[in-house]
C-alpha cells in the first residue's frame, strides 16, 4: 500500500455545555469524537457510516479544520494540519473540499451558479476572470449540467441539479480528497442513483480521494472500498467492503447491516433480524467501558468487562480493525 | 398481515388540485384504490408524486386555501367521508381513521404532558373524565413498549427520544382501535436500528388487533418487509397496482421498473454502475403531454406522447392478485423483466 494521503490519529472533538462555571471552565463536555483513527489513501474512498449522533460528521468537519480539534492530529502528507490558524489553513484547503447534505442550503440563493463556480478560484487566486469562466464551465460539463446555465440562479435548479452545482464547486480547486457529507441523502431514489454514478466516475477521472459520510449503508457499498462503522463517538470496527458486508465482526455492525430493510420482499419474509434494545445513549453521559454494552446482543458472553472496560480498535486479520472484547 | 378481502376503505376517482401563483398543481389526478381489512397497502413514490396529499385528503386535512378537492369519494363504513360537515368528521378522525405522521418531534405538542395529550384523545371520543383516562393511556404506552409508562404519561415530549416520541404517537393512533390507521412515512425521521424496533411493533399491532394499515414511504425496503399490496405513485397518478412479491418480482411499469432498479442493494455485484432513470420528475405545474412518465421512460412509443393512460388490469400467469398497470406497453415491460431473469438464471 502506498502512503496514505490524509493520516487521522486518535482525533477527538468535545463540545462544552451548560454554564461556563467561576473558573472559566464549562460543567460539562459532550464527546462527540473520541479517540479516532483512520487512514485515507490516494484514489480511495472511505466510508464513514453510524446512526445520528454517533460523530460522523463532526470527524469530517474536525478533519478539514471547520471545528478545531480538541485533540489527536490531522496529517496531509505529513503536514499537521489540526492546529492551524483559518490563514494557515488556507493552501491546504485546495486540496481538500468538502460536498454538504442538504443542496438547498449549502448554495448561496443570491449568486449566480457562474459567480458560485468562479468563487473559489477568486479567493484562492487562481487564473484570470476569462479563464475562471472557462474552467466554470468545464466544470458544469463535468457534473452534466448545461454549460447554458451559467447565469441562473440555484432555485432555477432541482435538488438533484443543486447537488451536480455542489460537487462543481467542490472540484473548482482540482482538490486530492473530497469530504462528502450525507451527500445524497436528501435526494429521491432515482436521483441518489444518477449523482452516486457522477461521484464514481469523477473519482476515476479525477483520482480523488473520498471520505464518504453516510448513515445509508447500501450506498456506501456501492461507492466505498473501506467503511468504518462509528457509535457514539468512536469508531468500532474497519474493514474492506465485501469483509465488512459478508462477515461484520463487531456485534453493532452485525445489528446495523441486520436491521436495514432489503428492498426484496422474499429476502425480508425469511430472515431473522437482530432487533436492538433502547434507544442510542447521549453522548452528554455515554455509558461506563464499552459504550455499546447496554445494547450489546453478545454481552452476556463476556461478561463484566464490557461495562468496565473500553475495548480499544485492534487489528485482526490484515486490513480488518475491530473494538470489541468478544474478538479480541 | 394478511387481508380477509373486505374492503374497509374505498377510494374513487380522488383529484386535489392546489392553485399556486406558478398555476394549477394538480397533486392528485384521479386516483382510485381501495384497502382490505387487516392488510397493509404500501404507497410508494418520490418527493412531490402526490402520495402525501392523497393521505390527507382522505381525512379531510387538506389545507384550503390553496388546496381544493376537486372530484372523488372516500367510501368508508358506506358513507362518504368528503360529504362530511366538519364535526362528524371529527367522530371519525383519530378515533375509527387515526394518522401517525414522519416527524415525531413536531407533531406533539411541546407544552403539554404525554398524559394529556393521550387522555385528550379519550375524552373527546369516549368521555372519559382525565382519571378515568390515565390507566388506559398508560396501557397504550405499555402496549408499544414504552419502559415505565407511568413516568413517561409525566414526562414533555423533548424529554424522550426520537423513536420513543414515534411510540407514543403510535399508541395516541391505537387508543380508540381504529379501524384504519395511516401511516404516513413513520420511520423516515429515525435511525435504521430505531427503524427496525417500529416496524416491528407496528406487525405486532396488527396482528393483535386486526387493524388496516395504509404504509406512506419512499423507502423501496420498507414497503417489501410490511406491505402485502403497493400502489406505485408518479406524479399525482397511480402506475401501478399489484401485490409486494409480484411488483419486486415483474414490475409491469415502467416507472417501478427503474424505481426499483436504482435502489443501491446490499447484495450482489457492488462494483457495477447503479441503474438510474434519466431526467428529473416533472414540474405538476407544468407536466409533459399524454403519460407524465413519457420523457423518462426507455419503453416510449409514438402514442405516449398523445393520451394519459388510464389504469387497466392486466394479464399476468403468475400474479397473486389483479395487476393494475397505467401503461400501454405493460407486456413489453414485462416481457423484458422475464428475459433478464432467464439470461440471468441461464448465466449462474
Amino acid at each position: 500500500m502506498s502512503e496514505a494521503l490524509l493520516e487521522v490519529r486518535n482525533l477527538a472533538k468535545h463540545f462544552p455545555i451548560g454554564n461556563v462555571g467561576i473558573t472559566g471552565r464549562p460543567h460539562h463536555w459532550l464527546r462527540a469524537v473520541d479517540d479516532v483513527s483512520f487512514n485515507l489513501n490516494r484514489g480511495e474512498s472511505l466510508g464513514l457510516v453510524g446512526e445520528s449522533g454517533c460523530g460522523k460528521s463532526t470527524t469530517a468537519r474536525a478533519v478539514i479544520g471547520l471545528h478545531k480539534p480538541t485533540a489527536g492530529s490531522v496529517k496531509l502528507e505529513g503536514h499537521e494540519l489540526a492546529h492551524l490558524s483559518s490563514r494557515e489553513w488556507l493552501p491546504y484547503r485546495q486540496r481538500m473540499q468538502m460536498i454538504f447534505q442538504d443542496p438547498y442550503a449549502s448554495l448561496d440563493p443570491r449568486q449566480t451558479v457562474g459567480s458560485i463556480l468562479k468563487e473559489p478560484l477568486t479567493i484562492h487566486k487562481i487564473g484570470k476572470p476569462r479563464d475562471r469562466r472557462l474552467r466554470a464551465l468545464a466544470l458544469l460539463d463535468a457534473v452534466g449540467l448545461n454549460p447554458r446555465h451559467l447565469n441562473r440562479y440555484p432555485h432555477e435548479f432541482s435538488g438533484g441539479q443543486r447537488q451536480r452545482i455542489g460537487i462543481a464547486r467542490a472540484l473548482a480547486l482540482e482538490p486530492d480528497i473530497l469530504i462528502c457529507d450525507e451527500p445524497v441523502s436528501a435526494l429521491d431514489v432515482s436521483i441518489q442513483a444518477q449523482v452516486i454514478n457522477l461521484l464514481k466516475e469523477l473519482q476515476e477521472r479525477f483520482n480523488l480521494a473520498y471520505l464518504f459520510i453516510a448513515h445509508d449503508l447500501a450506498v456506501v457499498r456501492h461507492l466505498c472500498s473501506r467503511v468504518a462503522v462509528m457509535y457514539l463517538g468512536r469508531v468500532v470496527e474497519v474493514a474492506e467492503r465485501d469483509e465488512l458486508f459478508q462477515s461484520p465482526a463487531h456485534p453493532y455492525t452485525r445489528a446495523l447491516l441486520s436491521a436495514i430493510p432489503h428492498a426484496d420482499p422474499v429476502i425480508e419474509a425469511g430472515r431473522e433480524r437482530i432487533v436492538l434494545e433502547g434507544d442510542v445513549p447521549s453522548p452528554h453521559n455515554p455509558p461506563s467501558g464499552c459504550t455499546f454494552h447496554p445494547r450489546c446482543p453478545e454481552r452476556e458472553r463476556v461478561g463484566e468487562r464490557c461495562s468496565s472496560e473500553a475495548p480499544l480498535l485492534v487489528e485482526k486479520d490484515g486490513s480488518r480493525f475491530s473494538a470489541c472484547h468478544l474478538t479480541d | 398481515m394478511g387481508s380477509s378481502g373486505n374492503k374497509v376503505l374505498e377510494v374513487k376517482n380522488l383529484s386535489v388540485r392546489f392553485d399556486t401563483h406558478q398555476g394549477t398543481v394538480r397533486a392528485v389526478d384521479d386516483v382510485s384504490f381501495h384497502l382490505d381489512e387487516g392488510e397493509t397497502l404500501g404507497l410508494v413514490g418520490e418527493s412531490g408524486s402526490g402520495k402525501s396529499v392523497t393521505n390527507l385528503a382522505l381525512l379531510g386535512l387538506i389545507p384550503n386555501p390553496p388546496g381544493v378537492i376537486d372530484s372523488g369519494q372516500v367510501l368508508f363504513e358506506n358513507t362518504d367521508l368528503l360529504k362530511l360537515p366538519i364535526d362528524k368528521m371529527r367522530q371519525i378522525r383519530g378515533n375509527r381513521i387515526s394518522m401517525i405522521f414522519q416527524d415525531p418531534m413536531t407533531s406533539l405538542n411541546p407544552l403539554l404532558t404525554i398524559e394529556q395529550q393521550l387522555a385528550e384523545v379519550l375524552e373527546i371520543h369516549r368521555g372519559m373524565s382525565k382519571r378515568e383516562a390515565r390507566p388506559h393511556c398508560a396501557k397504550g404506552l405499555d402496549e408499544v413498549g414504552i419502559p415505565s409508562p407511568e413516568k413517561a404519561l409525566d414526562s414533555y415530549p423533548h424529554e424522550l427520544s426520537g423513536g420513543m416520541r414515534q411510540r407514543v404517537m403510535i399508541a395516541m393512533a391505537l387508543l380508540c382501535e381504529p379501524k384504519v390507521l395511516l401511516a404516513d412515512e413513520p420511520t423516515t425521521a429515525l435511525d435504521v436500528t430505531i427503524q427496525a424496533q417500529i416496524l416491528e411493533l407496528m406487525s405486532k399491532l396488527q396482528k393483535d388487533h386486526g387493524t388496516a394499515i395504509m404504509l406512506v414511504t419512499h423507502d423501496m425496503g420498507v414497503v417489501a418487509g410490511q406491505a402485502d399490496r403497493v400502489n406505485v405513485m408518479y406524479a399525482g397518478r397511480l402506475a401501478e397496482t399489484a401485490s409486494t412479491t409480484d411488483l419486486f418480482d415483474r414490475p409491469m411499469h415502467p416507472y417501478s421498473k427503474g424505481l426499483l432498479e436504482s435502489v443501491p442493494r446490499l447484495f450482489g455485484d457492488a462494483g457495477d454502475d447503479l441503474f438510474s432513470v434519466p431526467g428529473q420528475p416533472p414540474d405538476l405545474a407544468d407536466l409533459p403531454s399524454g403519460c407524465a412518465f413519457q420523457p423518462r421512460c426507455s419503453f416510449v412509443v409514438d402514442s405516449c406522447a398523445k393520451a394519459r393512460p388510464n389504469l387497466t388490469p392486466q394479464a399476468d400467469a403468475a400474479a397473486k392478485t389483479d395487476r393494475l398497470v397505467a401503461c400501454t406497453e405493460a407486456e413489453r415491460v414485462l416481457a423484458a423483466d422475464l428475459a433478464a431473469k432467464n439470461s440471468a438464471g441461464g448465466a449462474s
